[in-house]
């Protein structure tokens, strides 16, 4: 029964990881590897407003989650727009971005068990006899509540339908007169909030690290390649996959093999099934 | 033209999703024949050539090649028993000097083996044997054609640019994915007669073709495709003779006048 | 610019002696000479004569450490210009190299040298084989899992406990003699780096730009791109596990932080800024900014944003490099002419 809860539980923080990479690499193939960076820059940016400015919290959060959206739309307008659909120098700006935020962190002094973010409702409940706490069953069930909100947006709205047809054919999407250009701005703004979002969820859990910035993209890239790189359906159901191996592991293996569970869901993935979960059509595409 | 089939297709079906693209297509090469596939856009004739040529795995049915099954091999080993295909999407390698790009099918396995081109994969430089296939192949003799960069070369040589790097290969079945289209009349007056010598040198080849006209001029035998399936095959009067062809195809007026050139 | 409206335009002309040093004729006069192989003699001799004029024991370590930079920046550079598989754990070949040759020297009492050797064979084999998943497919995922390679190994030594765990393996034998430390690893960068510009430039090294530009053709011509992308991440991963184990050799200590990020970062940043694709610009951009590292040594983490927005600077700003940018103002005229 634990493991059931616990595996849940796990499951949609992973999926809340991986929706914003998902995202932006499905609309504009942009691998962010600048996602783990940005949710944990929106930790900080939420401290700092609750401790430093002393805002009041949920304010502290919208500000936090405001203050990601803006950033990763400003670095996508200002630099990544420039290399867009260069793979090796996306990659590589991304990566270098990812460092610059996270290294530049650490060094501002960001690190130790210090920074932490209160939980919004403290107390738990108790579910077949086990104890969880509202925090977790919050996750939960904001988790639910955002893929909901996700398909909506991308099926009924207009920017949600111009950013699907983008990521289905640009070509096409520029000649029905959707700007791309500022449709992939959109997309990362859209992405770095989902980051934001999952982070102010998720860090009140634990403190806020640096290092989790590198855990973050290493699961969230996980979770996209076991479901396939942009598919959203994919992703959410391979964080349910890896997020109960990981719990079935660390309950039967030990904590020391968590970590083991995502490289090997992913070299997995690539040697018999490269495109994923939900990538049949995309067989082709993926193999050079 | 008498010994037995070099190609069998059995019964090739391929799914995309819910889209049928091949039902249940079935044929045969006859060794040193030229076989025209036709149909209309969207008829699975590129299908089926990446299909054959192992780009693409079909859902079911067979492929041989030499009675050998060939069904589902990566493309690179269909490549090197002989059966080498064009791109209709010109592939050549854009940033290199055009003889450069024949540089590299005569560095593959099969070119060493064989020998390649005239046994001159096998002979040291790779870059005068690159050289000499394309002035076989129609680029000017001691002109500095072969030398240009392939991004500055127009479409009649970029297809000639492919069917040379078939012909380095020292290939048996050449698939040519239109290199007819997008030809000017007296390059296509220019490109028939090598069609011509690559059939007497002794190659099977498959041609997908949209010109009709020059088509029919150099197969043997034509296969018409429409909607993934077969509808007819046989000589070209015969195909042009059919009413179904007709109805799918072409509308009637226009057949007419095709068969007066043809 | 004086007159504001009317347009110009930069035209590059070659200069005439890069024209008459073309072929075989530049034989003929020292001038020519002297033109072609100036270059080439400016790196080699530099390189040589570095550690004579440093008297200074902290920065002749610091020249040997800029070649083994050099080494993954060569390395990095060949396989994602050359082959087009961006490698994000220059970090990975070093750890593997590293904890492999300080195994085979403290635990199997390989002599130094011999267990450089057989630490850059095996690590390459290793790494080869751990990436060889990834191989068949688009570039990406080469990106992501060599990023994350390096991570999990740390996080595995440190977890696990195995090889030393946090402490590392130490009393590893440095190589015979200072002088011979320092030559041998300026001679060996300047092997690797002479040696891979002749393989880019053979039909082998055509092939494998092939690989990257245009890897359907490649397949259409029977050749199975999969094991040359194999051969090349082979050859990279040999060179950077070399690296390691010179360097592991060097500081007579393999550690966690042989899998640490600037072994990732600063080849990369190295590469764009000397000039992608060039082999020789990584090794310039080496000398320019490992000995700024060193000087930023102080500032901790900091100097791994200093590296990536430099990187970053460079790759969307000014993606040419100093090495094509030097190339073009040894070799053309520019000047503007009015439109």
């Amino acid at each position: 029964m634990d493991i059931i809860i616990y595996g849940t539980i796990n499951s949609v923080a992973l999926a809340l990881y991986a929706l914003g990479f998902a995202l932006v690499y499905g609309i504009s193939r942009l691998p962010n590897f600048a996602h783990g960076a940005l949710y944990v820059l929106s930790g900080f940016v939420a401290w700092s407003a609750l401790n430093i400015l002393g805002i009041n919290y949920l304010l502290s959060i919208l500000l936090a989650i405001a203050v990601t959206a803006i950033v990763g739309s400003v670095i996508y307008q200002f630099f990544l727009i420039r290399i867009r659909g260069m793979e090796i120098s996306e990659i590589i700006a991304t990566y270098a971005i990812a460092l610059a935020i996270l290294e530049g962190l650490r060094w501002g002094g960001f690190k130790g068990m210090t920074y932490t973010l209160p939980p919004f409702i403290e107390g738990s409940a108790a579910i077949g006899g086990i104890s969880v706490d509202y925090q977790r069953l919050l996750t939960v069930g904001v988790g639910a509540a955002l893929v909901a909100f996700l398909w909506l947006f991308t099926h009924k709205t207009r920017i949600g339908l111009a950013l699907r047809g983008m990521a289905q054919d640009e070509r096409a999407a520029l000649m029905l007169g959707i700007d791309s250009d500022v449709m992939a701005v959109v997309a990362m703004g859209l992405g770095s909030s989902l980051a934001a979002l999952s982070a102010m969820l998720l860090l009140p859990l634990g403190n806020i690290v640096v290092e989790s910035g590198y855990n973050v993209l290493i699961l969230a890239i996980a979770v996209c390649i076991v479901g396939g790189l942009g598919s959203w359906a994919g992703a959410v159901l391979a964080a349910f996959i890896i997020g109960f191996a990981q719990i079935l592991t660390a309950v039967y293996l030990g904590s020391h093999y968590q970590m083991v569970v995502a490289l090997l869901a992913i070299i997995l993935t690539l040697i018999f099934k490269p495109s994923g979960i939900f990538g049949q059509q995309k067989e082709l595409e993926e193999r050079v | 033209m008498k010994e037995g089939p070099i190609l069998q297709i059995q019964e090739i079906t391929k799914t995309f999703g819910g889209i049928i693209a091949l039902n249940r297509v079935s044929f045969e090469v006859g060794e040193g024949e030229i076989l025209g596939i036709i149909g209309p856009n969207g008829s699975g004739k590129t299908t089926t050539v990446n299909c054959i040529t192992g780009f693409v795995k079909p859902s079911s049915g067979r492929i041989l090649f030499r009675g050998k099954n060939i069904t589902g091999k990566p493309p690179h080993k269909i490549a090197d028993m002989g059966l080498t295909r064009t791109f209709q999407i010109m592939r050549p390698y854009f940033s290199l000097p055009a003889y450069k790009n024949l540089v590299i099918p005569l560095f593959s396995p099969r070119a060493r083996r064989t020998g390649g081109w005239r046994g001159g994969g096998r002979r040291g430089d790779r870059n005068t044997v690159g050289i000499d296939i394309l002035e076989e192949i129609g680029f000017e003799r001691d002109s500095y054609v072969p030398f240009k960069v392939t991004s500055t070369l127009p479409t009649g040589y970029l297809k000639r640019l492919e069917l040379a790097r078939c012909l380095a290969l020292k290939p048996e079945l050449i698939i040519c994915d239109e290199v007819f289209s997008g030809l000017s009349m007296s390059e296509i007056a220019s490109m028939v007669p090598l069609i011509e010598r690559l059939q007497m040198s002794g190659i099977t080849l498959i041609m997908i073709e949209h010109r009709l006209r020059e088509l029919f001029k150099v197969a043997d035998r034509v296969l018409v495709l429409n909607f993934g399936e077969k509808l007819v095959e046989g000589s070209a009067a015969e195909v042009m003779a059919d009413p179904r062809v007709r109805e799918a195809y072409f509308g009637s007026e226009k057949v007419e006048e095709v068969m007066r050139h043809a | 610019m004086t007159t504001g409206t009317h347009q110009r335009r930069k035209e590059r002309i070659d200069r005439g002696i890069k024209v008459r040093t073309e072929g075989i004729y530049a034989l003929m006069s020292w001038r020519e000479l002297v033109y072609l192989i100036m270059p080439r003699f400016v790196i080699i001799v530099g390189l040589l004569v570095a550690p004579l004029m440093i008297p200074d024991m902290y920065w002749q370590r610091v020249i040997s450490i800029v070649c083994i930079y050099a080494l993954l920046a060569l390395s990095f550079d060949f396989l994602a210009h050359q082959v087009g598989l961006v490698s994000l754990g220059g970090a990975f070949f070093v750890g593997v190299g590293g904890y492999l040759s300080a195994v085979l020297n403290s635990v199997f009492g390989f002599a130094a040298l011999l267990s450089i050797a057989v630490a850059t064979l095996i690590g390459g084999i290793v790494c080869t084989l751990l990436l060889l998943p990834c191989l068949p497919l688009r570039g990406v995922y080469f990106a992501i899992v060599t990023l994350m390679y390096p991570l999990f190994m740390a996080r595995a030594i440190e977890a696990l406990d195995i090889l030393g765990g946090t402490d590392g393996i130490m009393g590893i034998d440095s190589l015979p003699s200072a002088w011979m430390e320092q030559y041998f690893i300026i001679g060996m960068l300047l092997l690797f780096l002479f040696g891979m510009r002749r393989l880019v430039n053979t039909d082998l090294g055509l092939v494998l730009r092939a690989v990257k530009d245009n890897d359907q053709a490649v397949r259409a011509s029977g050749m199975n791109i999969t094991s040359y992308k194999a051969l090349a991440v082979f050859i990279a991963s040999a060179i950077g596990c070399f690296a390691g184990a010179s360097l592991v050799h060097i500081y007579m200590w393999a550690g966690i932080s042989t899998f640490a990020l600037d072994f990732s970062v600063l080849p990369i940043a190295a590469t764009v800024i000397g000039g992608s694709g060039t082999l020789v610009g990584p090794v310039i951009g080496c000398l320019i900014l490992v000995p700024v590292s060193e000087l930023l040594r102080d500032f901790g983490t900091l100097r791994i944003v200093f590296y990536s927005l430099i990187l970053l600077a460079f790759v969307v700003f000014r993606s040419e490099g100093l090495m094509v940018y030097g190339q073009r103002k040894y070799h053309q005229i520019e000047r503007w002419k009015k439109i």
